[in-house]
């Protein structure tokens, strides 16, 4: 049972760490019906910022660590905001007319560009987080749960709150909804959508980074790579909980940790050694296509047609 | 007629020029050339995006190879496994294409780039309990393709003439790029083409004038899969040694970009592209040299270079010439946009 | 269109051609040239081990050149000709029908596995001897090309010695790779020998080299008490993984590869890295022969040893003892020469069984003991 309830922590906090990622990439779809791909890259980009800025204060400045990776974030963040915005600026609003097509590959191509542009500043090598944040471990049950693991866990938590306050009580998030619904109509009524389309990316971006920082700080290391995968597992997580939805992706992300942390844990045992955790990364891809196929509203979304 | 010589010689005057090294890049460009152009199928004709074509190429890779190597003792004769090739892959491409019907362009991405991921896990994790692939270990000793018992592995004379094995595989690979291309072209020009150009520009109103949407997307995924199962027999031949390391998804992304570089939907564009980014990372593989000879050291790696400049140029094509280098026709007009003022502005179009 | 098309991709050819034939170095002032070719990957993830792969291999023609080689009464120059994989299969290729057109006496590399394989068909339909400094797959040697050899301890060779190794630590023992052709390789090699050994495998769980999350994984090892875990993989996954083994609270021993034995492994798992133990094919340098001595000429010239570049430079002197012994310079006498090979270098003996593997190699194991990384003890694989 011990076992069983550890691999349940260890799925929520995987899955904290999507839902972070996938918060970004449900609202620039839920305004701009695009797959923001280079989301992800966003995410690692922050990630990589706030480690050069944590490695040069870190032996030089004598104070507590949350302070450092606090410093860390504050820079990493207008860093991504910038980023997202100039995303958005230069690759994708010249192609709102072009068909569907054009602004995905373009997006691909920001991926890719973001992912190299790293690989040639920070190196290939793995990028070490000093180790100054706490590791005290807590038991429950039996199970052994972390002070970080708790902070990402509820960080994500309220950051979800934060943006669906946003979304539903201001007026900005009146006008991001209208600019969702409808456009032209929003236009008329006053709605400067691309302002409103730039601040969605740059409030996802900042997100985006927060999450970087903290999946760095979890597993002790950065790498240019490590936005592919966390956005491609970050917007499974969006489609299942329902893309466009924020507590869907929340509600998608947490599922799809526990899925992959149970599934590698058991899937051994259940199919008597002829399945194993060789197959962990299947597992997202394979809920995905299910989702798609039988609910591509996802869990929490609303039935519309031709979404997808 | 002249075209027809010179493509005939090619690989003489490049075997005397540059070495039979480029002989072999020839013969690869060839491969990727089918390769694009069955992408172009789906991607071009059809206009939907495929993020994991490469599970095709994959598929008849391991298919030629578990039949044709030691690995299970199998050495099937190639006029066999290259149709064999062509319709499993088929059939993987309609496997993919059945449960994707309803979604569109860019789930469709998500979901064909998580397809092509999981042929390339399954690929290296089928080794146990029962050892098909051998896992990431690879194939090797591969059997060389062999046509009527003349194996294209080795080097023959044939009227004074000595033929390598590379250009041997240059002659096999460039009739199947001829024979690939001149389907492509009627099919273009076909009804299912017209049908595929139909639902690429307006599905709801393509669905409206009778066309069966579902049989004809899946004949443009099974024809684009039964196109890279050719190739990747044809390269588990040649190569004599495959691993799934060999099938990752850059590679997908690489082909995507020849044929976008190229201008989708064309024939011509997308050989282009084929053959400029084949060549183009030989063509890097110089300016590292040049960076050793000069500096003594790499300032910047074309390896990463040359994947910089790929992100790049996706973005580049689509801002600046989404048609591509050489568009068709009927993209050329598609792509028309007038940049005329943006606001108010319609958000991306629902359409399409 | 098209026509046109591919009229000027013949006229950029033919242009290239031209150009190239302009360049074509000829130097034979009645001076014999052995071109040695010497491929790794020179850029991509790997380039710092493939230079330092090609530094060794350079530094051994350096030293042969100054020292004078004499083939059938001439005086001979050795070549080396560098070139660059990507650790790309296809590349691979490519570079090996490159060194073929160039007529080189022998090769030194590849520096893995993946690339070594398919480029040794090319070399052995050549009739070219191929030397890999660093390729451990089992296959390699197995495909029964005469062409083929190493010189470093293969996969079932380091396995054999680990999986013993980790039979004494523990009688529990749960193995992870990375699902790479080197960890998977490593790591069914290590199972084997546990088993062998009396050990039982309690778990097999795999990663993938890419992978950063192993807590399902190590929670399920957990759940089994294990006492030893065996990781066959890279160091960017050995770190976090003992981290995160830590954070479980999971008190067995573990163990790793090569891939696990280096510096950058301490570097990523800092404090947390204490007590891990890891394999190294080979003896530890300041043991090795000349390994002193090979290390300050090597660090004079490049800079730190990465991993492999003894075992280049020893190749290097192999392949040319071999075209001196033939005194010819004619592949197949040649041939004939190395497999007989009987040479003491920096690494140790070398001596080539009837595979091409080497005979007798030794694997080295190492633990980390504040901070660094220290010899525990060095074992003879009894190589087949």
């Amino acid at each position: 049972m011990d076992i069983f309830l550890q691999q349940l922590i260890n799925g929520l906090v995987l899955g904290s760490v999507y839902a972070l990622v996938a918060l970004g990439y449900t609202m620039v779809y839920g305004i701009l019906e695009l797959i923001n791909f280079a989301h992800g890259e966003v995410t690692m980009i922050g990630a990589m910022v706030a480690l050069s800025v944590i490695g040069a204060l870190v032996g030089h400045v004598a104070l507590p660590g949350v302070v450092i990776v606090a410093m860390g974030v504050l820079v990493a963040v207008p860093v991504c905001m910038l980023l997202g915005f100039t995303i958005e600026r230069v690759a994708y609003r010249p192609l709102r007319h072009a068909p569907r097509l054009a602004p995905l590959i373009t997006a691909i191509g920001v991926s890719i560009l973001l992912q190299n542009l790293a690989m040639i500043i920070w190196g290939r090598e793995y990028v070490k987080f000093p180790p100054i944040l706490s590791s005290a471990t807590h038991q429950v049950a039996g199970a052994t749960i972390s002070d970080l693991q708790i902070f990402i866990l509820v960080l994500s938590l309220l950051i979800m709150a934060g943006l669906v306050a946003l979304v539903q009580k201001t007026k900005l998030g009146r006008a991001m909804r209208a600019t969702a619904q409808a456009p032209q109509v929003a236009a008329l009524m006053g709605v400067n959508v691309n302002s409103v389309i730039s601040l969605t990316f740059i409030i996802g971006s900042a997100i985006a980074a927060i999450a970087g920082v903290m999946v760095a700080a979890y597993y002790g290391l950065a790498h240019y790579y490590m936005g592919f995968m966390l956005g491609l597992k970050a917007f499974t997580a969006a489609v299942l909980g329902g893309i466009g939805n924020l507590a869907g992706a929340m509600l998608g992300g947490l599922l799809l940790g526990v899925i992959e942390s149970l599934g590698a844990g058991y899937i051994g045992d259940i199919t008597g050694g002829f399945m194993g955790s060789n197959y962990q990364d299947v597992f997202a891809f394979f809920v995905l296509i299910l989702v798609l196929v039988l609910r591509p509203s996802g869990l929490l979304g609303e039935q519309v047609g031709e979404r997808a | 007629m002249l075209l027809g010589v010179l493509l005939a010689a090619l690989p003489f005057l490049v075997d005397a020029g540059l070495g039979r090294t480029w002989v072999r890049i020839l013969d690869f460009t060839l491969l990727y050339m089918m390769l694009a152009l069955g992408l172009n199928i789906v991607v071009g004709y059809a206009g939907l995006l495929d993020l994991g074509y490469i599970a095709f190429y994959a598929v008849g890779a391991y298919l030629y190879a578990l039949l044709a190597s030691p690995q299970f003792g199998l050495h099937l004769p190639f006029w066999l496994l290259l149709p064999l090739g062509a319709l499993v892959a088929g059939l993987f491409g309609m496997l993919l294409g059945a449960p994707t019907l309803r979604l569109r362009g860019d789930y469709l991405a998500i979901v064909t780039l998580g397809f092509g991921e999981i042929v390339r896990i399954f690929m290296n994790n089928l080794n146990a309990p029962v050892n098909i692939t051998n896992g990431p270990q690879g194939i090797s000793l591969i059997d060389p393709i062999s046509i009527a018992g003349v194996s294209l592995g080795q080097t023959h004379t044939f009227a004074g003439i000595e033929f390598s094995s590379a250009h041997s595989y240059y002659y096999l690979f460039l009739a199947l790029t001829l024979l690939v291309m001149f389907v492509s072209m009627r099919l273009q020009d076909s009804r299912i083409g017209r049908a595929w150009a139909a639902i690429r520009e307006d599905e709801t109103a393509a669905e409206a004038m009778g066309i069966n949407t579902r049989n004809v997307k899946l004949l443009a995924f099974a024809m684009g899969a039964s196109f890279g199962g050719v190739s990747g027999g044809l390269f588990a031949g040649f190569q004599g040694f495959i691993s799934p390391e060999s099938f990752n998804l850059l590679e997908s992304i690489m082909i995507l970009c020849m044929i976008v570089l190229g201008g989708m939907g064309n024939i011509a564009g997308v050989l282009l592209g084929a053959f400029l980014l084949t060549v183009l990372p030989e063509a890097l593989r110089s300016i590292g040299d040049f960076q050793r000879w000069y500096f003594n050291r790499i300032i910047v790696d074309p390896a990463d270079l040359r994947m910089l400049l790929f992100g790049l140029a996706l973005v580049l094509m689509m801002l600046f010439r989404p048609q591509g280098m050489i568009p068709s026709a009927q993209r050329r007009r598609e792509f028309k946009h007038d940049d005329a003022p943006q606001e108010p502005a319609p958000l991306y179009d629902q359409q399409k | 269109m098209t026509s046109r098309f591919l009229a000027s991709i013949l006229v950029a050819t033919l242009g290239l051609s031209l150009s190239a034939c302009g360049k074509k170095p000829e130097t034979s002032n009645g001076e014999l040239v052995i071109k040695i070719g010497s491929v790794s990957p020179l850029t991509g993830p790997q380039s710092h081990l493939g230079k330092d792969n090609e530094n060794g291999a350079r530094l051994a023609v350096d030293e042969l050149n100054a020292k004078g080689v004499m083939i059938g009464g001439k005086k001979a120059r050795i070549e080396l000709l560098s070139e660059d994989d990507a650790a790309d299969p296809k590349t691979a290729t490519i570079v090996a029908q490159r060194l073929i057109d160039e007529k080189v006496a022998g090769v030194i590399g590849h520096l893995n596995s993946g690339t070594s394989i398919p480029a040794s068909k090319l070399y052995s339909d050549a009739g070219i001897a191929q030397i890999s400094p660093s390729a451990t797959a089992v296959k390699y040697t197995a495909q029964g090309f005469k062409t083929a050899f190493r010189v470093m301890t293969n996969d079932a060779q380091q396995g054999r010695v680990v999986g013993t190794y980790a039979a004494k630590l523990g009688k529990k023992i749960a193995i992870i790779d990375d699902r790479s052709a080197y960890g998977q390789g490593l790591a069914d090699e290590v199972e084997k020998a546990a088993k062998a050994a009396g050990a039982e495998i309690v778990a097999r769980e795999y990663t993938s080299d890419k992978a950063t999350d192993f807590t399902a994984i190590l929670t399920a090892i957990k759940g089994k008490d294990a006492d030893v875990i065996f990781f066959g993989g890279m160091d960017p996954q050995a770190a976090p993984m003992v981290q995160q083994m830590k954070r479980l609270g999971i008190t067995a021993q573990f163990l790793g590869g090569d891939g696990a034995q280096t510096a950058e492994f301490l570097h990523l798992a800092g404090a947390d890295g204490e007590g891990v133990i890891a394999s190294n094919p080979g003896l530890p340098l300041a043991s090795m022969p000349g390994g002193q001595a090979f290390e300050q000429k090597f660090t004079a010239k490049y800079g730190k040893i990465q991993n492999y570049s003894p075992y280049a430079y020893d190749a290097v002197m192999v392949m040319v003892g071999a075209i001196q012994r033939a005194n010819s310079l004619d592949p197949k006498l040649s041939l004939a020469e190395l497999e007989k090979t009987d040479y003491s270098g920096v690494t140790g003996k070398i001596r080539f069984d009837p595979k091409g593997d080497l005979a007798g190699g030794n694997v080295t194991l190492y633990q980390v003991k504040n901070g660094q990384w220290v010899p525990l003890e060095t074992v003879k694989s009894d190589g087949q």
